[in-house]
């Protein structure tokens, strides 16, 4: 199943896909540009991210990291400030010479997990949804790089549309993932290529910290992330779960 | 005084005493660091770390003591977004103390979940209203471990003291009412071994309490 959680007319509301958009609880019909829509996961728990998780954008990123091979997962936080729904605006700083998108899948924690083994840490994920993780790469300092200036800034983490059952994605380790810009094909790759899959991420985790339902983790990006400009339309999809939407847009837009 | 009062998310500040900067001497301008640190260096705590005055840390297997890092934390108590220097204090609800406990990590380049994320790491005491604090930027920081002061500390040393740094965050990220920002921990933060307890005194605020036990077999 596929839930969305949208505002119309007033209130928030549950909605599942439909032929001509989407259908909230209460049975009204809308188009999808009718809704605001709302990140799928709530109420949220930590929020996990990757980095170089993929080995080709490792590669992509090598001139510029400072120290060689990992040893473990590189995993960060990131605060609800940073979420925002499908179809919603990004600001790009002004004076910003390099912002980029990372399309990633998202795995949203259905199921408490402390110590769990990697055989059984599938078990633990209720669902997955699409994610666009915005970084903006003039800010980086080498102090729990990618610090948080970079990676935690306001509206700079889309999610959505739709929160997929776990039960409905067969096989997660094999999801293709697309990233357009105003309609051009710019970031391709695929769930199998994660550097740590999912269960292993899932046992890693879980072998210090308790994972607890509405925890999500951004899994990594692989490569081909370009720069954005205010205006462009930034489109991430994954096979099967959906196509998320954002729009970049300037500093004006925020009084800046 | 407000006692378990709901929260949300909780921020660290690394590095924002003088003191513990100049402790990394030259290492701040050796690879991988290269440069000291420009914009505040955060960190967070995730929900699985919270715990209260009078709880345990847990020692994991294999490793000899925590580090435990004494914090004021500013309680949100309003939306803050690009908050002016001048009015920064005015967002704040009140202050609490913070143990950001930690297993001792040789490297600040990368995030460290594994050292300062594990479950019950960030025990966090009461609320005291924003009014009984005079000035934040003036109070006493002492950690005493089983009846010894083993640490002092003083908010006049701060690299960016209360207001400056709720400016310096809040230009790029939106703290919401309830939220927590420790201002970071004074140079010397002690180790413990199972069995020391400890207790955090900031000035004005009151007390936070903790002790650390072994994990126990596997």
């Amino acid at each position: 199943m596929k839930r969305a959680r949208v505002a119309y007319a007033g209130a928030v509301h549950d909605a599942v896909p439909h032929r001509d958009g989407l259908q909230l609880a209460d049975g009204r019909v809308l188009a999808e540009e009718a809704v605001v829509w709302l990140p799928p996961v709530a109420p949220l728990g930590t929020i996990l991210a990757l980095g170089l998780n993929y080995a080709d954008h490792v590669k992509e990123l090598a001139k510029e990291l400072t120290t060689g091979a990992k040893d473990e997962p590189l995993v960060f936080l990131k605060g609800p400030n940073t979420l925002i729904g499908h179809r919603g605006q990004t600001r790009r700083p002004r004076g910003a010479s390099f912002m980029h998108y990372e399309c990633e899948l998202a795995v949203v924690i259905g199921r408490t997990a402390k110590n769990v083994r990697r055989a059984d840490a599938m078990a633990h994920v209720g669902g997955y949804t699409v994610a666009n993780d915005y970084a903006i790469r003039d800010y980086l300092e080498n102090y729990y790089r990618p610090n948080l200036r970079v990676k935690n800034r306001d509206g700079c983490t889309a999610l959505g549309p739709w929160l997929v059952d776990a039960t409905d994605v067969p096989d997660p380790g094999a999801l293709e993932l697309t990233t357009h810009v105003n309609g051009e094909l710019v970031q391709r790759g695929n769930t199998r290529d994660l550097v740590t899959g999912i269960a292993e991420l899932i046992e890693y985790l879980s072998s210090f910290m308790t994972l607890s339902p509405g925890d999500i983790i951004l899994t990594g990006t692989p490569e081909g992330v370009k720069d954005v400009q205010p205006g462009d339309e930034v489109v991430c999809a994954i096979e099967g779960l959906g196509r998320l939407v954002n729009t970049i847009v300037a500093d004006d837009a925020f009084g800046r | 005084m407000l006692v378990n009062y709901p929260h949300g998310t909780v921020y660290g500040t690394l590095l924002n005493f003088r003191g513990a900067l100049q402790a990394l001497g030259d290492s701040v301008h050796q690879p991988p660091l290269k440069a000291p640190p420009k914009a505040p260096v955060l960190y967070i705590k995730p929900r699985n770390t919270y715990a209260a005055d009078g709880d345990a840390v847990v020692l994991p297997r294999g490793v000899d003591a925590l580090e435990f890092g004494a914090s004021l934390a500013l309680v949100i108590g309003r939306t803050a977004c690009r908050v002016g220097e001048r009015e920064a204090l005015e967002y704040v609800a009140g202050y609490a103390i913070v143990n950001d406990v930690s297993v001792p990590h040789p490297s600040y380049y990368r995030p460290a979940l594994r050292f300062k994320c594990r479950d019950g790491y960030c025990p966090i005491g009461s609320l005291v209203p924003r009014g009984a604090v005079t000035d934040p930027d003036a109070l006493a920081i002492e950690l005493e471990v089983d009846g010894e002061i083993v640490q002092r500390g003083h908010t006049t040393t701060l690299i960016r003291p209360v207001a400056k740094l709720l400016a310096d965050v809040t230009e790029f990220m939106t703290l919401a009412p309830g939220d927590l920002l420790m201002i970071g921990v004074p140079a010397g933060a002690p180790r413990l071994r199972a069995g020391q307890r400890a207790t955090i005194r900031i000035e004005q605020v009151g007390e936070l309490r903790n002790h650390v036990v072994d994990e126990g077999p596997s």
